[in-house]
Formats: structure tokens, sequence, C-alpha cells
């Protein structure tokens, strides 16, 4: 039997996931040349992973990719089948049976922990939950956050700690006219947070943000940034380290901290401070958190691989919030290898496994680095890996979505791209209403309400359209 | 505000930063690559890839290179988009070296 890709046998690929590693694996596959079916299975009823739940909402320009994954959701070989769990509503192995390969998009939900005792203490919450709350994400739409108090403390220096240091510190007024979640919204409002704390384990050197974003919060209204002269004292091999060329973006980062360490400090309502060189070893709070405890830090090591060893110097910060933002780890799937050190899906350039069939791209593919446009290079990569695959695949024809649905059976309703247009719509006429870009539902359950809803009311043909084949 | 690309790219076109934008929207000629402003997202990848840095933002663009925005703005729309990676010019390795960067 000839390999899949021809018109008699069209390769039916499997995405699980449907955030830019997914939607970019997508069109990588649909630019192939070769008679494709792409599946892209996503658990919620809404698409685009991250893009919709991690990219801060006063960020809107970067949500423009969106365009591009409407393009490839246009395509006759492209169907949305949201609302379904593989591992949960459909095993990987089912999921083989009905398509030639199973690409797992599927980023990195969970956070890693400090491991230290009082971690899930009132008041010590993870930046994932924040993140997820103030955008709206289902599944963190009810947390609580307390913020009656004055100090908040964020370990980890990268750009998520910075979002969630610019959304507790950018005066309410300026998130009002963003699609930032209405409950979010009124929480931030009575906020009396005035004092964040960013707390990293190593220097100012090797801070993992992205320049244009440190940058900006130093543009906040409102809002003055400190840093310790001190700590940007720098030794010999972070002298060596700024020096490579390549090494611009810490360049640029440093440069930004002693602009603002020579600042003349102008009285603002609310403040940012950096602290660098200081792990955090211990969570107090009797009830709830009130303090944490740190440890001074020195740097051994080469250059690009320095790591930071105690001087076991230590010292306290009160304070009544505290996000962990130190990096994020994969969720398993039954049926996948998962490597729980680095919480990825073990891989040799997307391949997972020894026999071809099962493939990753994006977070959990390479583990938490990078930005969006990062997981299109990644992304290209893998599908390029199993197009090179092609002839050792599995050749039988596959059923595709159709064997889906009735795997699935009517208890398990799928969300079309047609009904998550819907939902989108209506996203667009609550937020006009309210003077923003987008109001998002932050329900599932009034997500598929609305589905259902529109489903009854339009044409018959649409409906056919909605819940039938795409092609 | 929008990322450009300078004369930096002139002589290499390695065009690794293409295959990182989430929108498509490099265009090229034979000699360098264009970004269209309107298009472009602003989200940095491509500064992270490009091996010679010649990809700035704005507000980053080195004074002498400041007639490189008006000239992305008027290049890019009517050259083809470049989204794929493509052999970069004969002279990349040697220009890499002359602009210092290992």
């Amino acid at each position: 039997m000839s390999a899949p890709g021809s018109a008699d046998n069209p390769l039916r690929v499997a995405i699980v996931g449907s955030g830019p590693g997914g939607f970019y694996a997508a069109e990588a596959l649909l630019k192939s040349g070769l008679t494709v079916q792409v599946d892209m299975i996503e658990r919620l009823p809404v698409p685009f992973g991250l893009v919709r739940f991690g990219v801060a909402p006063d960020h809107p320009k970067l949500k423009q990719c969106t365009a591009v994954f409407d393009q490839v959701a246009q395509s006759s070989h492209f169907r949305f089948i949201g609302n379904v769990t593989v591992g949960r509503d459909i095993s990987v192995e089912q999921l083989q049976s009905t398509h030639h390969a199973v690409l797992f998009a599927c980023g990195a939900e969970l956070d890693r922990r400090l491991g230290l005792a009082n971690e899930d203490l009132p008041g010590s919450h993870t930046a994932t939950e924040f993140v997820g709350w103030y955008n709206g994400h289902p599944d963190y739409r009810d947390r609580q956050f307390d913020m009656s108090g004055e100090t908040a403390v964020i370990v980890g220096q990268g750009n998520v700690a910075i979002d969630v240091a610019r959304i507790l510190c950018k005066p309410v007024d300026d998130l009002r006219t963003t699609d930032i979640a209405a409950h979010a919204l009124e929480v931030l409002a009575a906020s009396r947070v005035r004092e964040v704390h960013l707390i990293g384990r190593r220097g100012p050197a090797q801070a993992s943000f992205t320049a244009k974003e440190l940058r900006e919060l130093g543009e906040l209204n409102g809002c003055e940034v400190r840093v310790s002269s001190d700590d940007l004292q720098l030794g010999p091999v972070c002298l060596q380290e700024l020096e490579n060329k390549g090494n611009f973006n810490a360049v640029k980062n440093m440069e930004t901290f002693r602009g603002w360490s020579t600042r003349s400090a102008q009285p603002a309502a609310k403040r940012i401070c950096f602290h660098f060189f200081q792990s955090p070893v211990a969570i107090a709070g009797t009830s709830r958190l009130e303090r944490i405890e740190l440890e001074r830090n020195t740097l051994t090591g080469l250059p690009f691989g320095q790591s930071a060893q105690s001087t076991g110097l230590t010292s306290e910060l009160a304070c009544n919030l505290m996000f962990r933002s130190i990096g994020y780890r994969g969720v398993p799937i039954p049926g996948v290898p998962f490597d729980a050190a680095r919480g990825i899906f073990p891989n040799m350039a997307g391949r997972i496994g020894t026999s071809p069939g099962l493939y990753a791209a994006g977070w959990i593919k390479r583990g938490p680095s990078g930005i969006i446009g990062t997981n299109r290079a990644d992304a290209v990569a893998t599908v390029q890996g199993l197009l090179a695959d092609l002839t050792e695949l599995d050749a039988r024809p596959r059923a595709g979505a159709d064997a889906l649905s009735e795997i699935l059976g009517p208890h398990r309703p799928m969300v079309s791209y047609a009904d998550w247009r819907r939902i989108d719509q209506e996203e667009l006429r609550l937020g006009a209403a309210a003077g923003k870009p987008r109001e998002k539902l932050t329900r599932v359950s009034d997500m598929l309400d609305l589905v259902k809803r529109s489903r009854h009311s339009m044409q018959p043909i649409n409906i056919a359209q909605s819940i039938g084949s795409s092609s | 505000m929008p990322h450009i690309v300078t004369d930096k790219c002139q002589r290499c076109r390695f065009t690794d930063c293409v295959t990182t934008c989430p929108v498509a929207c490099f265009h090229g000629d034979a000699t360098m690559l264009y970004i269209d402003n309107v298009q472009c997202v602003d989200c940095g990848a491509c500064v992270q890839a490009c091996p010679v840095h010649a990809i700035y933002e704005e507000s980053d663009l080195p004074a002498d290179k400041i007639e490189w925005l008006q000239i992305n703005a008027q290049r890019a729309p009517g050259l083809p988009v470049i989204s794929e990676k493509q052999v970069p010019l004969p002279t990349a390795e040697a220009r890499k070296r002359e602009l210092g960067y290992e």
C-alpha cells in the first residue's frame, strides 16, 4: 500500500491542542503539497491556547496573530474539534486508530513548585492561576486573590513575572479598555497592592526578560521601579557574558536596570522592586501568608553556565501575596511517554518514542521557552520530521474525525470552528457594549449553551455545516 | 513600535528570522529582507533569531540606521513574502565575522 498523502488515502493527522504550536503545525501540514486532513482537538470549546489565555490583555497587537490561525482554519482540509479532552474522552490509542499520526501541541499547563513547606498557604499562588484568572480561563475564573494587603512578591524573572507585576501595578483605568476578564477588573479596581517585589536567584545579566517587556515596566503611570545599584555591580564572568555580541538582549536589560538605579526616585503611588541573587528558602504565616525568607546567592561557573550558590546570609520580606513563576511543566497523557523531570514528552526532534506515529511541537516538545513565533519554527521542524517518516507510517486509510464523533457519542458535543465563530461574535458584541475589544465568556457551560442556542436558531443548512464534516 | 531590518542583513540574508515570524510579515529582494510594519505584531522573535542582530525595534534603532524605518515601510509591501528559510548569500559567513558575530 502506498504511503498516506494521496487523494485516495489522505494523510490524516490529529493535532492535540490549539495554541500557536498546534496552528503552526497545521499550517505546515496544509502547505506540504500532499493531500492531508488535519483534525485539531482542543479540550476547551475555544481555540488559541496561550494567545487567548496567556498573552496579557494590554498587549493586543500580539493577539493579531489569530488572523493567521483563522486563515489556517478556513482550509477545507482543516477541522477544529473543541470540547474534547484527549486521554479522558478519547484515548491516544483510539486517536491512532482514526489518524495516521498524532501531533501533541498541548503546551505546559502546570507550574513548577519551589518545593518549600507552606507553598499552598492562602496568599501563595502560581503565576499560571493569576494569568489564567485575569485572562478569563475557565479553569481559573473562580480563583480568589486577596488584594487587601499592600505587598506582593513574584518569584521568578521571566516575561510572565513581568506580566504579573504590570497587571498588579498598572492603573486600573488603563486596563478597562482591554479584553481583561470583567471579574478580574473588579478585583483589581479594589486592590490595595502598592509594592511588588520580583525575586531572582541569579543576577541582572541572567534575567530572561525580553528587553522590550522589561522597559515597559518603567513606562507605567504612577509607578516607580527600583533596583539596587549594588546588585548591578557585575563580576568578571557576567561581564564576559555581556561582551558576547549575541547576548544583546541582556546588554539592553542591563542598560534599563542602570537607568532605573541612577534615576532620582520620583515618589509614586506604586512601586516595583527588583531583587537579584536571592532564593526563597521558607514561606511563613499562621493562617495565611505573612512573609518569605530569602537566602543570598553568589554565582559560580563558566560564562552562560553560572549557577546560584547560597552564601547562607538570610533576610525576610513581609508580604501578603506571592506568585511563583519559575517555569512550567506539561501534563502527562495516558499512553504517551512523559519525562517527569523536564515536564515534557521525551522526543527526538519532535518524534516521540521509537516507532513513527506520535509527534510533539511547542512547549510540550522543548519546554517553556521562547515566544509565539518561536513555536512556528519549532512546529515546522516537527512537521518536516513527520513528513520524512511518511513511508514508515501505518498506511491503512483512516476514517478521521467522522470516526471520532462515533467514539465520542452524543454526550460529548464537539464544538466546530463555526461554533467558535459564534462564541467569538458574542464576545465581540459584549465587548463593544462594555467599551472593550472583547468580553470573554469564562465558563464552559456558557460557551456550550451559546453554541447550542445558535445552532438551533440557524438555518438547517448551517446546522449541517456546524456539526457535519467541514470539507 | 514596528521592527526594522537594517543594512546588516545585506550580504548575509540568513533568513532565520522568517521562520519565527508569527504573521509572515517579511518580504525580500535579492539583497535583503524587509518588515511590513502594518502586519508586524511587534513580538520581537525575529530580533533574537537573527545571527547578526540586523533587526531592531524602532526605539532601539541606532542613530545611523534611522533611514531603514522608511525603507522597510516603502519596500516591503511591493516584494514577495518570505516565510520559509532560504539558503544564505554566499558572502554570509564572511559578513557575519566582519560584523563581529561568532
